[in-house]
C-alpha cells in the first residue's frame, strides 16, 4: 500500500496490520520515531497525521492510506534545521534524547494549531509524553522558543502542509 | 564503530584499520593494559610500585592510547567511557582540545570500544570527568609539550620560548610548525608522566565555557544515533520469550505453528532461554507473542509479600560493617533524643527506550553493539557465557536510551550474543519489549535506615547512631551468571555471589556517613546478601536513600532543637566548600525571608557531598500540598553545586536539573510492585513516573566556581539532596513527617488527615 510521509509517497510491502512505527523505522529507514512501549503510553513514537499528534506504535498502516504523515525528519535536517529543531538545539533540550522526537512532534501539532498557545496548554499537551532524564524544564523552554521562531518569517520552514 | 566530531553530531564510519593505522604517517601501536574492572568505581587501579598517574592514565599509561595526531594534523581522542546522555562526549572533547591546543571542531572522539579504547571499567559513579577527563586532560597537555619539544629541537630554540595554538607551534619570530609537520609514528608512543604542565584556568578558551552538546543536533533531526537505529546488511530481528517470573522453568513449548508464521527464520531454545528470529521486526513481535502462548512454564512463589517488605528485609541474615565510629564522648549530657526509621521500595530504572543490542558471529568472532555501561566487563561476561576467548568478542558501545545505572543493557547484549551464536553470519538485533524491561531489569534495591541522635543542652548534636539495611548495589557483569541469558541457558551459570561495595564510595552505605561534625557517632552497614528481587546499580546507589534519611533526620533534629534547618546544618558543618554551597543555595532561594510553612505551603532544604568525595550539592525547594488530595506541586527549586573545575557549565546544569526532576519522580511516585510470584509493574500505568503537569515552575542551578581544583563528578549529586528537600518541604507544609518512600498523594492525604 501507499503511505505519504513527509510529503513523499512511498509504496510499502508491510502487512496492513503493522503499526506505522515499524514501517517508518524499517521500511522507510526513518530514525526519529522511537519504540518506547508499544502501548500508546509514553509518546516516544509520536508523529503527526493530518496535523494531529498520533501514537505510531498503535496505529496500523491500513488506517493511514491517503493521510499526510509527518515525522521529525520532515521538520528540517541537520544542515537546515527547522524552527522546532533549532529551538531544541538552542535550549540544549536533551539528555539521552530518546523521548525528544516524540515531544517535538506533539509540540509541532500543538503550535501549528495554536501558535499563541499558553504555557499551561503546552504542559497539558506534553503530559502524554514521558521523559526519564528529567529534561522537562528545557523541553518546555524549547517549545516556547519554537513558538517564537515559527512566527519569525526567516526561520519558518515549509512543513509540508498547507495550513 | 563510530566516531563523533566536535563540529557535528553526524556519526561517520571509521574502519578499524583507519583508526588504528591513521591515514598517514602515524602508525600507532596501541598499548592498552586491560585491568580488572572494579565495580562502580571506574576501574582505575594502581599497580604496586608504579607512580600514580592522573585519572585513568593508570589503566593505560601510553599517551597514544588517549591521543592520536594524524599526518594531516587531525586529532583524535580516545576514551573508555560511554555517552549515556550525560554529555560526556562534549566535556571530554573540551578538556582535550583545551590542553592540546587544537580547535574543538578539529578533534574527533572515539568512545568505549574493546578494540580501540582503554579499559575504564564502567561509565558509572559520576567518574567519567574525574577519571577519563583527568586522563585526557593530562595526556593532551603532555602531548602538547612533546610537540613543542619537537618543534624546539627542529627550530633549535628553547622550548619555553615556543607556544602552541590552533594545532601549531609558534616561535617568537613568527615561525610556525604545524602538528602535522611535527608528528611522527612514535612521537606520542611514550609513557605518561605523573605530572603535567596544565594550562592556567585564566587562559581557558574552551573549558569552563558552555559548549553545545555535540550529540544533540543528530538527536533532534532523526540521525542514526542509537543502537536501536542501526541497520546492518543481512540483519535479522529477534525477540526473547522471557519466563513469566524469576526461576520459572520451561515445561513445554509447541513451536510448530510459530515456525510456519511469515518471516520466521528460527526458534532458539537453550534451557529456559527461548527466542524467535524473523526477517522483519513486527514479524518477530507477532511470532514472540504466539510463541509465548504456546509455552508452558512451571512457576513457584518465591518473592516476599510486598506489604511486609521492610519487615521481611529486616528479618534476613546480615553481614554488619561498622563503617564509621567516633567513640569520644566529651559532650554534655544529652538533653533530647530523637529517632526515626525510613524506608525505600525497589525502584526501576525505567528507561523510556527498552534495551537493545545487535550481535554478529562471523568466522568464530563475535561483534556486539551495545549500550552497556562497560564494554570490557560485558565482553568478559559474554565470552564466558559462550565459551569464547575474550579476544574473540568485540564489544562496541553505541548509545541507547538513558540507563541511569545497570538496566537491561547488558542482558540485551547477552541475549543478542546467545542468539547470534546459533544463527551465525547474520547480525541479530534484539530489542526488549516494554513489559520485559520492567519485569527483568535489576531494580534499585529496597532499603531501610534507622537513625538515633541526642541533642545537648545547647541544641547541638551530641551523639549519632545510624544503620542502613540493603542488598548489594551492583550485580553487574563480568561473570556470565550476571547475564539473564547466562542464567537461563541449559548450561546455567549461577548469579555471582553478592558483595558489598567497599567504602569510601560504598554501595548501600554510599553517603551513609554524614559530612557533619559529630562529637560521637557510629554508622553501620547491615549488608543483606539474600536478594529476593533482582537488584543492581541505580543512579546514586545508596546515596539517594541515605541522604534522604540523614537530611530528613537533620530537619527532625533542627525541629527538636528549635533551630532553623539551614542554620542547624551550618552549625554542624566545617568543610568550607560544603558551607559555600549551603549558603549559596539558601541566599539565592531567599531562605531567611521565606514564608513560614503551614496550610499546605512549605520550604525544604537538603545537602550532601556525593560519596563524600565528589560534587557538593545543596537544594532549597518550595512547594504546595493540595490538602484535600495530598497532591504535591513543586513551585521552585534552587540548587548550588561545586564540581571543582568546571568543564561545561550548561552540561552540569543539565545533569543537576535532570537529577532533581528524576529524584522528584522517585521520591513522590515510584515503587516496584510484585506479588509472591511475579513482578506486577510491567508498563507505565503500573509504574507511574513524573509527568509534565507536576513539573516545577522553575529550577535554577548555581555553579560555585573552583578554578584549578580537581574535577568532581556531578551526574548523581542532586538525587539525594532533592529527595530530602522535597520531604522536608512537605513536612513544613503539613506539619507531619513522612518517612516511608514514595511520598505518595495517598500517604500525604492520610497524614494531613482531612
Amino acid at each position: 500500500m501507499e503511505l505519504k510521509v513527509n510529503g513523499r509517497i512511498h509504496s510499502v510491502a508491510a502487512a496492513p496490520d503493522t503499526p506505522l512505527l515499524y514501517v517508518l523505522r524499517e521500511d522507510l529507514q526513518l530514525n526519529a520515531a522511537k519504540y518506547g512501549c508499544g502501548l500508546g503510553q509514553c509518546g516516544a513514537c509520536t508523529v503527526m497525521v493530518d496535523g494531529e499528534a498520533v501514537l505510531s506504535c498503535v496505529v496500523p498502516i491500513l488506517l493511514l492510506q491517503g493521510k499526510e504523515i509527518m515525522t521529525v525528519e520532515g521538520l528540517g535536517s541537520i544542515d537546515k534545521p527547522g524552527p522546532m529543531q533549532r529551538a531544541f538545539i538552542e535550549e540544549q533540550a536533551a539528555q539521552c534524547g530518546y523521548c525528544i522526537p516524540g515531544m517535538m512532534m506533539r509540540a509541532q501539532a500543538l503550535l501549528q494549531k495554536n501558535p499563541q498557545t499558553s504555557d499551561a496548554e503546552i504542559r497539558r499537551q506534553l503530559e502524554q509524553n514521558l521523559c526519564r532524564c528529567g529534561t522537562h524544564m528545557r523541553i518546555l523552554r524549547a517549545v516556547r522558543r519554537a513558538a517564537q521562531l515559527m512566527q519569525t518569517p526567516e526561520t519558518a520552514v515549509d512543513t509540508g502542509r498547507s495550513t | 564503530m563510530t566516531a563523533v566530531g566536535a563540529d557535528t553530531s553526524v556519526r561517520r564510519s571509521v574502519s578499524r584499520r583507519a583508526v588504528l593505522q591513521g591515514t598517514g604517517a602515524l602508525i600507532v601501536t596501541f598499548t592498552i593494559f586491560p585491568v580488572a574492572s572494579s565495580q562502580e568505581t571506574g576501574g582505575a587501579k594502581t599497580s604496586a610500585g608504579a607512580p600514580k598517574l592522573p585519572g585513568s592514565l593508570t589503566n593505560a599509561p601510553f599517551l597514544d592510547a588517549w591521543i592520536r595526531i594524524d599526518a594531516d594534523g587531525s586529532a583524535t581522542a580516545f576514551t573508555g567511557k560511554a555517552e549515556l546522555g550525560q554529555g560526556i562526549k562534549t566535556a571530554l572533547l573540551q578538556v582535550t582540545a583545551e590542553e592540546l591546543e587544537v580547535p574543538l571542531n578539529h578533534l574527533t572522539l572515539i568512545t568505549a570500544d574493546t578494540a580501540l579504547t582503554a579499559d575504564e571499567g564502567y561509565t558509572a559513579g559520576s567518574h567519567s570527568t574525574q577519571d577519563s577527563g583527568t586522563a585526557l586532560r593530562n595526556a593532551a597537555a603532555q602531548a602538547r609539550e612533546i610537540l613543542i619539544g619537537e618543534a624546539a629541537r627542529r627550530m633549535n630554540l628553547p622550548a619555553d620560548q615556543l607556544k602552541a595554538a590552533n594545532g601549531t607551534v609558534i616561535a617568537p619570530n613568527g615561525a610556525r610548525l604545524s602538528y602535522a609537520d611535527l608528528v611522527s609514528p612514535t612521537l606520542l608512543h611514550v609513557q605518561a608522566q605523573p605530572n603535567s604542565k596544565l594550562k592556567d584556568p585564566d587562559s581557558f578558551r574552551i573549558m569552563n565555557r558552555s559548549q553545545p552538546r555535540v550529540d544533540i543536533p543528530g538527536k533532534v533531526t532523526g540521525g542514526s544515533v542509537y543502537v536501536q537505529d542501526m541497520r546492518l546488511p543481512g540483519m535479522l530481528h529477534a525477540r526473547v520469550v522471557r519466563p513469566p517470573s524469576y526461576g520459572a522453568q520451561l515445561a513445554t513449548v509447541d513451536t510448530g505453528a510459530v515456525e510456519r508464521m511469515p518471516g520466521v527464520v528460527r526458534i532458539v531454545r537453550d534451557g529456559n532461554f527461548l527466542a524467535v528470529v524473523a526477517e522483519r521486526e513486527y514479524q518477530a513481535i507477532k511470532a514472540m507473542r504466539s510463541l509465548a502462548v504456546a509455552t508452558q512454564w512451571r512457576e513457584r512463589p518465591a518473592l516476599p509479600k510486598q506489604a511486609d517488605l521492610a519487615a521481611t528485609l529486616l528479618s534476613l541474615p546480615v553481614e554488619d560493617f561498622t563503617i564509621f565510629e567516633k567513640p569520644v564522648s566529651t559532650s554534655t549530657a544529652a538533653a533530647t533524643a530523637v529517632e526515626a526509621t525510613y524506608t525505600r521500595p525497589y525502584l526501576a530504572h525505567a528507561s523510556v527506550g527498552p534495551s537493545c543490542a545487535i550481535a554478529q558471529l562471523q568466522d568464530g568472532s563475535l561483534t556486539v553493539w551495545t549500550h552497556t555501561q562497560g564494554v570490557y566487563p560485558d565482553r568478559q561476561a559474554i565470552a564466558a557465557m559462550l565459551g569464547l576467548a575474550p579476544e574473540k568478542v568485540h564489544c562496541i558501545h553505541v548509545e541507547g536510551s538513558g540507563c541511569y545505572g545497570h538496566n537491561g543493557a547488558d542482558d540485551a547484549a547477552g541475549d543478542a550474543a546467545l542468539i547470534a551464536s546459533q544463527v551465525p553470519g547474520h547480525p541479530i538485533r534484539v530489542q526488549w519489549m516494554r513489559e520485559q524491561e520492567f519485569a527483568w531489569e535489576p531494580f534499585g534495591p529496597a532499603m531501610i535506615t534507622k537513625a538515633h541522635a541526642s541533642l545537648d543542652s545547647s541544641g547541638r548534636i551530641a551523639d549519632w547512631d545510624y544503620g542502613v539495611w540493603s542488598n548489594t548495589h551492583s550485580t553487574r557483569p563480568g561473570p556470565a551468571g550476571s547475564l539473564l541469558a547466562g542464567q537461563h541457558m541449559a548450561r546455567a551459570f549461577p548469579p555471582p555471589p553478592p558483595k558489598p561495595l567497599p567504602q569510601p564510595e560504598g554501595g548501600g552505605d554510599r553517603n551513609a556517613i554524614p559530612l557533619y561534625e559529630l562529637p560521637r557517632a557510629k554508622v553501620v552497614h547491615h549488608f543483606i546478601p539474600s536478594m529476593p528481587i533482582r537488584v543492581s546499580a541505580l543512579r546514586s546507589l545508596g546515596a539517594h536513600m541515605n541522604v534522604f534519611s540523614i537530611e530528613s533526620f537533620m530537619d527532625e533534629l533542627a525541629l527538636a532543637a528549635h533551630s532553623d534547618p539551614v542554620a542547624f546544618r551550618l552549625e554542624h558543618l566545617n568543610d568550607p566548600r560544603a558551607r559555600a554551597v549551603v549558603t549559596t543555595a539558601a541566599d539565592r532561594f531567599g531562605w531567611a525571608a521565606r514564608q513560614k510553612g503551614g496550610n499546605g505551603r512549605g520550604c525544604g532544604f537538603g545537602f550532601a557531598r556525593y560519596k563524600n568525595l565528589a560534587a557538593y550539592c545543596a537544594i532549597a525547594l518550595e512547594l504546595e500540598v493540595e490538602r484535600e488530595t495530598g497532591r504535591v506541586r513543586v513551585q521552585r527549586i534552587v540548587a548550588a553545586v561545586d564540581t571543582g573545575q568546571v568543564v561545561n557549565p550548561d552540561g552540569i546544569r543539565n545533569q543537576i536539573e535532570g537529577g532533581i526532576l528524576q529524584s522528584i519522580s522517585w521520591t513522590l511516585y515510584e515503587s516496584v510492585s510484585f506479588d509472591e510470584t511475579r513482578i506486577l509493574c510491567v508498563d507505565w500505568s503500573t509504574y507511574p513516573i513524573l509527568r509534565f503537569d507536576s513539573v516545577p515552575n522553575r529550577v535554577d542551578v548555581d555553579l560555585v566556581d573552583r578554578p584549578g581544583q580537581p574535577f568532581l563528578g556531578c551526574g548523581e549529586a542532586s538525587q539525594g539532596p532533592a529527595s530530602a528537600a522535597l520531604a522536608n518541604a512537605i513536612a513544613d507544609a503539613i506539619g507531619k513527617r513522612l518517612r516511608e518512600l514514595p511520598l505518595t498523594a495517598a500517604r500525604i492525604k492520610a497524614a494531613v488527615g482531612i
